[in-house]
């Protein structure tokens, strides 16, 4: 069998919930009101007309998040087929020694994650 | 012409296989499903909270209240649509969807009981499936604060984008734990794998020196974390962002928000018991787990997980941002690290 | 659509037009982020009513807060002159709704100073009772909104099952649950009904639980602590200079209460303690006010001694139909559940105040705000402001 033969169902599911979300939105559409005005459609600050645009840079910091996400997760990625394989190479006697090789890559990574630590990137 | 033979003839003249239809039904139930799952935890939760803070929740409508869910899903229905004139309508009516969609494509995966007959579709990489399809989410959450353009969306949306990303690292390290003693993604072979005696389910086996138990507690809280609730609720902070990403939102497209935000509460509390909790096997060899029974044990151990959830939510405050990231990125990252280092050279020992 | 309409709200339609002047970022500070005004009020869940904040934020932090007052405005000072003093009270009700007693008592004496009359003592005893009970029932609503302002709702009911017990005394005095109207010229309204001080010793060792359960809830939650303590620092000297009162400037280390500085009523004759914290912070304040009504329960218990010893009686002045004082004037300050409550009345000798001024102690602690909130993020901000438990209907009268 392939192995993404199941994958199909996914598609499916997919097609699916989309199918609903309209369903629903077109139910809304049938019975709900509409009336807008320029005072309903003023974005939501306490009551108060807003000043200036919403859409701003925002603070470095979130970004520096998103870097260090896409490091690590990267890295988790990578872990999991070692972790699905690794039973089955204890079992035939090298398990220690994919153990040790991760280790070194989990190692480099715990470098990197120090370094970020000092330079104070993890501070808010 | 028989019932059966009509649907023959249908099946023949649509020209498409069998396992196309039976999917779409499937479909239709895990969508029905999901929708009774909600509305009956909100309901439950409304009760709970509500004996827990002195008070005695819905009452009127229904027997006991038990249809307030249902009405307040029919009031949104019913409730005008509104799109700022300062949103960005494409991404603004997109958010919903993206959001909706991956909360509800994480059920094909869960083992509600013996698989095949309650599991929709047991997919060989299950596991790491559901940690993708989930992590699409934290995409329409900014898009949804950011389409708004309303300070306070905007300000949500940046909010839970750094939550939502940081606790994703230590959830998968923690879900890499199970997946490491089972040697398996398939969500049906892990469970198969913990089997039907309570010291041997992940969570509670000794031989790991309670180095599991530790990552399911991880687990648990990243879960509380990715699904926002309290104490890590920030995005939707009520008492400082109003309501955070989806304040502009109103009617059936907030229903939506609402919706994947308790389905995901479920599904993440399903994935726990599939992982750490031994899924639909009952504690002890001579229960039954089987047909119904295992739907039954399944439905007993999320539930108990999502009121242990909902517990907290109504016990404690909210944590501030900085505590929230630094816990992320300080102390639960490093700890899941050595934890699955550890449990792995216990893995590759034996 | 119709995108533009001549009048209302919504008639300067582009909003994002009118960008406000942002400084223009200096060299090597290129990556700075933008900065959002963003108004935090007169619509949001913790401003505790109709306080408007302008902040100007960049990102998650807080770098100015202005607060803009006024949408509570009611102007109870020239309504005053506007009724005879016997009429001034039912206004006092409203300042501090929260505190109604309080007020009626800091009016009262006011008045009764320019009368210069002698109340008789079981209206003063029962003063105080009334006095300490609102003080724990407005604490009591403080706790609970301020968990709610930390994301913790279950508080909130615990300390609502409380005060609604305290209401319900109040109400067995004088048929009102807010706005009580109780304490008038002269004396109270009424004595205390029978078996009231019976029910009220019952009610005593239920709060004394009531109260550890709320520590135990809240207060001392470790995320509670984590969050509000080393944020919103007001060190004594600051705390002086900006004339902040009551619990605000007990948290900052300065054991000032207008009860023990300048007695009135019998303050002096029952035995109680002012509490103050050295820690300045937002926990402070929170902690000073739950251990101040353990102390209120304290002189609540003394009162009722005294009170079940003395014979039921006259508990009013006889005052003629209209009251006149002489010409001249005078300033009473009594410690309210927010700091010290001060009331200057100018009389001309005619029946009605000439001038009639409140300080309205959470006015005055308001105006440090901008001073604590630059440089915090803003859900410290919400920490802080609720830490100062303001009651708009004081701060705008």
């Amino acid at each position: 069998m392939h192995f993404a033969a199941d994958y199909w169902y996914v598609a499916l599911f997919a097609l699916m919930g989309v199918i609903f979300i309209f369903v629903a939105l077109f139910l809304a559409w049938l019975i709900r009101p509409h009336n807008p005005t320029p005072d309903k459609l003023m974005p939501y600050e306490c009551s108060v007309r807003p000043v200036g645009e919403a859409r701003v840079q925002f603070r470095i910091i979130f970004y520096l998040v998103a870097l260090l996400f896409l490091a690590f997760d990267v890295e988790v990625v990578f872990l999991f087929p070692w972790a699905v394989v690794l039973r089955e190479l204890g079992s035939i006697g090298l398990g220690l020694l994919a153990w040790f090789d991760m280790m070194l890559f989990i190692g480099i990574l715990l470098l990197a994650w120090l370094y970020a630590y000092r330079k104070g990137m993890l501070d808010w | 012409m028989s019932l059966t033979q009509l649907c023959e003839r249908l099946l023949n003249w649509t020209g498409l296989p069998v396992e196309v239809w039976v999917g779409l039904v499937v479909a239709v139930i895990i969508f029905l499903f999901m929708t009774v799952i909600v509305l009956a935890v909100v309901y439950l939760f409304r009760k709970f909270a509500g004996f827990i803070q002195l008070r005695l929740g819905p009452r009127y409508v229904g027997p006991r209240g038990v249809l307030q869910t249902v009405c307040d899903a029919v009031k949104l229905l019913a409730k005008e649509d509104i799109i700022p004139a300062e949103a960005d309508k494409g991404i603004f009516i997109a958010a919903p969807l993206i959001v909706f969609l991956p909360a509800y494509l994480a059920y094909i995966v869960i083992p509600f009981g013996q698989p095949p007959h309650f599991q929709p579709k047991d997919l060989n990489l299950g596991i790491l499936y559901v940690l993708a399809i989930t992590s699409i989410t934290v995409v329409g959450i900014i898009t949804a604060g950011w389409a708004s353009g309303s300070k306070w969306a905007t300000i949500g949306g940046m909010r839970s984008g750094a939550q939502l990303i940081s606790y994703e690292v230590p959830m998968s390290l923690a879900v890499l734990v199970p997946v490491l003693i089972s040697g398996s993604l398939s969500m049906k072979d892990i469970a198969e794998m913990q089997g039907d005696r309570i010291w041997y389910w992940n969570a509670f086996n000794i031989s790991y020196f309670g180095l599991a138990f530790i990552a399911f507690v991880i687990y648990m809280i990243c879960a509380l974390a990715e699904t926002n609730q309290i104490p890590f609720d920030l995005p939707e902070a009520e008492s400082e962002l109003v309501a955070g990403y989806n304040v502009e939102y109103s009617g059936m497209r907030f229903a939506f928000f609402f919706l994947a935000e308790f389905s995901n509460l479920f599904v993440v509390c399903a994935i726990a018991t599939t992982l750490f909790l031994g899924g639909w096997y009952a504690p002890l060899p001579f229960l039954p787990d089987d047909g119904f029974w295992s739907l039954l044990w399944f439905m007993l151990k999320t539930l108990t997980l999502v009121f242990i959830v909902l517990w907290i939510r109504s016990t404690y405050p909210r944590v501030r941002i900085d505590q929230l990231m630094e816990f992320a990125w300080k102390r639960l990252f490093p700890i899941a690290l050595i934890d699955l280092g550890i449990v792995s050279l216990i893995v590759a020992l034996r | 659509m119709k995108r533009n309409s001549d009048s209302g709200i919504g008639s300067n339609y582009p909003w994002h037009k009118q960008r406000p002047v942002i400084e223009e970022p200096r060299p090597g500070e290129a990556l700075r982020a933008d900065r959002l005004i963003v108004n935090m009020g007169p619509q949001h869940p913790s401003t505790h009513g109709v306080l408007r904040m302008i902040l100007t934020v960049d990102g998650e932090w807080v770098v100015a807060a202005e607060p803009d007052i006024g949408y509570l405005h009611r102007g109870f000072e020239k309504l005053a002159e506007m009724r005879d003093y016997d009429g001034t009270i039912f206004l006092s009700d409203r300042w501090d709704y929260l505190a109604s007693m309080s007020n009626n008592i800091a009016m009262s004496l006011a008045i009764e100073r320019l009368l210069d009359i002698q109340v008789p003592e079981r209206a003063q005893w029962i003063r105080m009772l009334v006095a300490e009970l609102q003080r724990i029932a407005s604490h009591l609503v403080f706790i609970a909104a301020y968990g709610l302002d930390m994301g913790a709702m279950t508080p909130f009911f615990y300390c609502f099952r409380e005060r609604e017990r305290i209401v319900g005394f109040f109400e067995a005095l004088c048929g009102a649950r807010l706005t009580y109207h109780y304490v008038r010229v002269g004396g109270v309204a009424a004595d205390l009904p029978d078996g009231f001080l019976e029910e009220l010793e019952k009610f005593i060792p239920m709060l004394q639980s009531g109260f550890d359960e709320i520590d135990e809830l809240l207060i001392y939650n470790p995320i509670l602590i984590e969050r509000t303590s080393g944020i919103g620092i007001i060190p004594p000297h600051l705390a002086v200079s900006y004339g902040l009162s009551g619990p605000m400037i007990r948290a900052s280390g300065i054991p000032y209460d207008v009860r023990k500085c300048h007695p009135y009523l019998f303050y002096d004759a029952v035995d109680w303690d002012v509490i103050t914290h050295e820690a300045c912070d937002s926990w402070a304040r929170v902690w000073v006010r739950s251990q101040e009504m353990r102390q209120s329960l304290r002189i609540v218990k003394q009162v009722v001694e005294r009170l079940k010893e003395m014979p039921a009686g006259e508990v009013r002045v006889k005052l003629g139909r209209s009251i006149r004082p002489q010409k001249g004037d005078c300033y009473v300050a009594i410690e309210s559940p927010r700091g010290e409550l001060g009331i200057y009345i100018v009389s001309d000798g005619s029946g009605k105040p000439y001038r009639v001024k409140i300080r309205g102690p959470s006015f005055v602690n308001l105006s440090i705000a901008p001073r604590v909130l630059p440089g915090v993020k803003i859900a410290d901000l919400v920490a802080i402001l609720g830490s100062f438990d303001l009651v708009m209907g004081e701060v705008d009268r």
